[in-house]
């Protein structure tokens, strides 16, 4: 099942987000990075790991939902197509190029971008062949109408899945409810109708515009030299055009008051969806705002809410917050899930706990554990050329300084009791929340 | 594919996609200690990051609990984090996470593992703690009945209301008569209900001793330092009495089992399994080997005999997958699974997958597709050491299952070996109707869905309704 669709989890996000931390200098160096712009003005990140014969790659491209436009589900939709005839290959032949080398090929369309993986042996006839699958798969797709018709007839069946999952279709909601007409309440996966809608030619035009050499960025880590690299990172842009840079997505709007939807679900648990716009991948708030939340509800077992709602009460077994940073201001996104009659209960202790939170801010001592957890934390979070080479693609999808990681730590910990409540006081505010209910009906009494 | 699993934590790592070849001799040292208590030892180092990952491996999970204490292995596990003699409820973890360590743990049906990853300079930490709760946890009663409520509400989350993960609970439990593996990991509810605290403090003495458990450690550590801080922390411990488990085969199946499933869904799923053998059980050692090869090719990758015929050439199915466990306990199926494609029905791809098996028993497999399948196990392996932590954990579920650390460094080869006449024969031997069992999800209408996605505003934003 092509699930490159779905939205991020909290797993993903948490990956995504609370890995993207700093070394601590007095356990290793940073990775040492080597950045260019390649002759086609790709941006280019390469680490160099030479312990294990083996190369991590990954390109991403502006091309993700937020691009889809009145077209719901065609940025995923384009990136299913990639791998599914390029070139010279139909589908079979590209996974059989692939797999016969031992290659992995990961493709996905989030809401901001589109991002192509590679993972392969750098021995030279494998590297060799899985670079030259690659490269037709990202340059040359065909969109061959049966290709296409298949893969569309799948990602409505995939629809379908959603819409048996509860968890699944009210995170759908909830972005829909709270982004309204900004491009971010688009759902990656689209809708049946919007996908019906769609035409390989629309498909086609999408890669053309978004698939372009100089907003590629070019992520390597593994056994290579620097000159290696800078062949690889040739190769790949090469059969593309130079292209123009996208328009700047909207800045997403502020709630001006809470809202509310219920969504009947034939459920044993009743799932809860709350939050508002939180911050970009830039934001000058975005150290206290992430601390904050990793006291709040981001560190597992730890945090604030897990002991409210779980350690303390026994409701849930999994309850969370995050911000996902984005281009323009993702979602900061609280939820849980308790059977059916202690839904009120459940959605009270959460909010009252994140009112808390915003009213008082953290105690010294949670703060100074959060900061040990994430400073102390952060070799395990880039042990590994996968993580490493996520990490770069992110630094140079959002034009983050190349020290970023370098100064992360002495960033965390700058962050004080007060940034935080200020922070929190200013930007997260529960009688704005956007909220998602999914389960049975079931008089709440808390309205 | 998408082929449910069972409960948190399963041995999907050693399934064969991800299966490990040997490594060159000097970077798969594993390093082997048994203290005076029994509590084996094995270190694996691997300088490449300045982290450790420490994880304790106990025999014990669902496939040893009785009837009417289903669930109890997991529902430990969680009370492990709830205090000890000397750490009140929950400072474990508060302490792990102050030394910016991560940490959690997994059920599955043969074993039950607690893992921190770490800066390499905190591991006596991590032994400290564990080598606490080894031997003194405290399974206060009031701990108790709130986590008991966590882990039914994991169970709605995780079943309940999956109606997929709905379907291969009721599958197992038809497939199999006897063996414990036809019971879910995490408890069937009504098990769960009559848990009483007093059940958990037997288990825990039962089964949570140094000469039941294997301590894994990988990472940036020096053998000898890790062997020495393993006397220190856990050497003291007294061992147990462990009593053998018995039985667990179940009798020969007389003939194709079918059950449907109905639950709320909007697409139909189809499951079906073949008993079959395992690693310790086979007559022949080599036929749980044919097996996996056997999976591989029908569902390694977008190349492999599923995709390209099923999803792609034929458009029958939207997901097919197929999968094999040569590393259980005891013996278990090849499963195969999928989703039709649109257009098509839950019974032609039914037919199309017992084509498969039949063509599996007709014809010797190419060649070339085992060729394919050896490099994709090659390379693998060398992905593999890009994580400390599945370098541990495969060791530490190959030592808890009963077979030995050692298979690490020689299964690849194993599978290398296999023929195409050898999977024909273990095709032909127990790809058989006899032992097949059918699980068909029947969708019940979820019909409030569609009719009442209404908006319910409270504060009036326009953009609500869609």
């Amino acid at each position: 099942m092509p699930d490159t669709n779905l939205l991020p989890s909290p797993l993903r996000v948490w990956l995504l987000f609370v890995c993207l931390l700093p070394l601590s200098p007095s356990l290793l160096a940073t990775p040492s990075i080597d950045t260019w712009e390649n002759s086609q003005g790709a941006k280019v990140l390469f680490v160099a790991a030479p312990d294990l014969p083996m190369l991590d790659l990954r390109v991403v491209f502006p091309a993700g939902s937020a691009r889809d436009g009145d077209r719901p589900g065609l940025a995923s939709l384009t990136a299913d197509l990639l791998d599914q005839g390029a070139g010279d290959w139909d589908a079979d032949t590209i996974a059989e190029r692939l797999e016969a080398v031992g290659a992995e090929l990961g493709i996905e369309a989030q809401r901001d971008m589109a991002a192509i993986s590679l993972r392969t042996l750098t021995r030279e006839s494998a590297l060799d062949q899985a670079l030259e699958t690659l490269v037709q798969i990202i340059s040359r797709p065909r969109f061959a109408p049966a290709d296409f018709n298949r893969v569309r007839a799948n990602a409505l069946v995939s629809l379908n899945r959603d819409d048996q999952d509860p968890a699944t279709l009210g995170q759908k909601a909830f972005y829909r409810l709270l982004y309204g007409d900004h491009p971010y309440a688009i759902d990656p996966a689209g809708t049946p109708a919007s996908l019906a809608a769609l035409t390989p030619e629309d498909l086609r035009a999408f890669h053309a515009r978004h698939y372009v050499a100089r907003q590629a960025v070019i992520a390597l880590v593994g056994a290579i030299t620097r000159p290696q690299a800078e062949a690889i990172a040739e190769r790949i842009t090469s059969g593309l055009g130079p292209g123009e840079p996208a328009p700047s997505l909207p800045p997403v709007p502020a709630n001006a008051s809470g809202n509310l939807e219920r969504i009947h679900f034939p459920s044993t648990q009743t799932h809860v969806f709350t939050g508002q716009a939180g911050m970009t991948r830039t934001d000058p708030d975005y150290f206290p705002l992430y601390v904050g939340n990793h006291i709040l509800g981001g560190s597992g077992l730890v945090s604030l809410l897990m002991d409210e709602v779980r350690e303390k009460r026994g409701l849930s077994y999994s309850v969370y917050s995050y911000f996902l940073p984005l281009a323009e201001r993702g979602p900061f996104l609280a939820g849980l899930a308790t059977k059916n009659d202690q839904g009120p209960q459940a959605r009270n202790v959460l909010i009252a706990t994140i009112q808390r939170f915003r009213d008082e801010g953290p105690s010294q001592e949670e703060m100074e554990a959060a900061v040990k957890n994430i400073t102390g934390g952060f070799p395990l979070r880039i042990a590994g050329n996968r993580k490493i080479a996520q990490y770069l693609a992110i630094i140079g999808f959002y034009g983050l300084p190349l020290d970023y990681l370098d100064r992360f730590n002495e960033r965390v910990r700058a962050v004080t009791v007060e940034t935080i409540r200020d922070a929190f006081q200013r930007r997260i505010d529960p009688s704005r929340f956007t909220t998602v209910i999914v389960g049975p009906a079931i008089i709440d009494q808390s309205q | 594919m998408r082929i449910p699993t069972f409960s948190v934590p399963l041995l999907l790592p050693l399934l064969l996609g991800t299966l490990s070849p040997p490594a060159p001799a000097n970077t798969s040292q594993v390093h082997e200690r048994t203290l005076g208590n029994g509590l084996k030892v094995l270190v694996k180092e691997d300088r490449r990051a300045p982290i450790v990952t420490s994880q304790v491996w106990y025999k014990v999970g669902s496939s040893y609990e009785p009837s009417g204490l289903t669930g109890i292995s997991h529902l430990l596990e969680h009370m492990m984090f709830k205090g000890t003699d000397k750490l009140a409820p929950g400072e474990f973890s508060r302490i792990i996470a102050a030394n910016g360590g991560d940490e959690n743990a997994f059920t599955g049906r043969d074993y039950t593992a607690y893992f921190q990853t770490l800066a390499a300079d905190r591991l006596p930490i991590a032994f400290e703690l564990e080598a606490e709760r080894m031997r003194s946890l405290a399974l206060p009663a009031p701990e108790f009945v709130k986590e008991l409520e966590v882990v039914k509400e994991e169970r709605r989350l995780s079943t309940e209301d999956d109606p997929e993960a709905l379907t291969f609970e009721q599958f197992n439990a038809m497939a199999y008569e006897v063996s414990p593996y036809r019971n879910p990991v995490i408890g069937w509810a009504s098990d769960l209900e009559g848990m009483q605290v007093t059940d958990l403090r037997d288990w825990y003495r039962q089964w949570y001793a140094p000469n039941n458990a294997t301590l894994v450690v990988v990472g940036d550590v020096d053998p000898a330092w890790v062997f020495s801080l393993a006397e220190q922390y856990f050497g003291p411990l007294p061992a147990e009495s462990i009593s053998l488990t018995r039985g667990g085969g179940d009798p020969p199946q007389r003939g194709t089992k079918r059950i449907q499933v109905k639950a709320p869904a909007k697409e139909p799923y189809l499951l079906l399994g073949y008993k079959t053998t395992a690693l310790g059980h086979a007559s022949q050692d080599w036929e749980p080997y044919a097996l996996e090869m056997l999976a591989s090719i029908l569902d390694g990758g977008s190349s492999a005999r599923l995709s390209r015929e099923l999803i792609r050439g034929s458009h029958l199915a939207a997901s097919a997958g197929a999968s094999y466990n040569a590393f259980s306990r005891l013996p278990g199926m090849l499963l195969l699974d999928g989703i039709p494609a649109l257009g098509h029905t839950v019974e032609e791809l039914e037919q199309a997958l017992l084509a498969q098996v039949q063509r599996l028993r007709d014809e010797p497999v190419a060649e070339a597709e085992l060729e394919r399948i050896r490099n994709q196990l090659i390379a693998a392996k060398v992905y593999e050491k890009d994580s400390v932590y599945a370098q541990a954990r495969q060791i530490g579920s190959l030592e808890t299952i009963g077979l030995g650390w050692e298979l690490m460094e020689q299964y690849v080869e194993h599978l290398s070996r296999i023929t195409p006449e050898q999977i024909q024969a273990v095709a032909r031997q127990y790809l058989v109707p006899e032992s097949l069992t059918i699980a068909i999800l029947v969708p019940q209408a979820l019909a409030s869905v569609d009719a009442t996605a209404s908006a319910n505003l409270r504060g009036g934003l326009a953009h609500a309704g869609h």
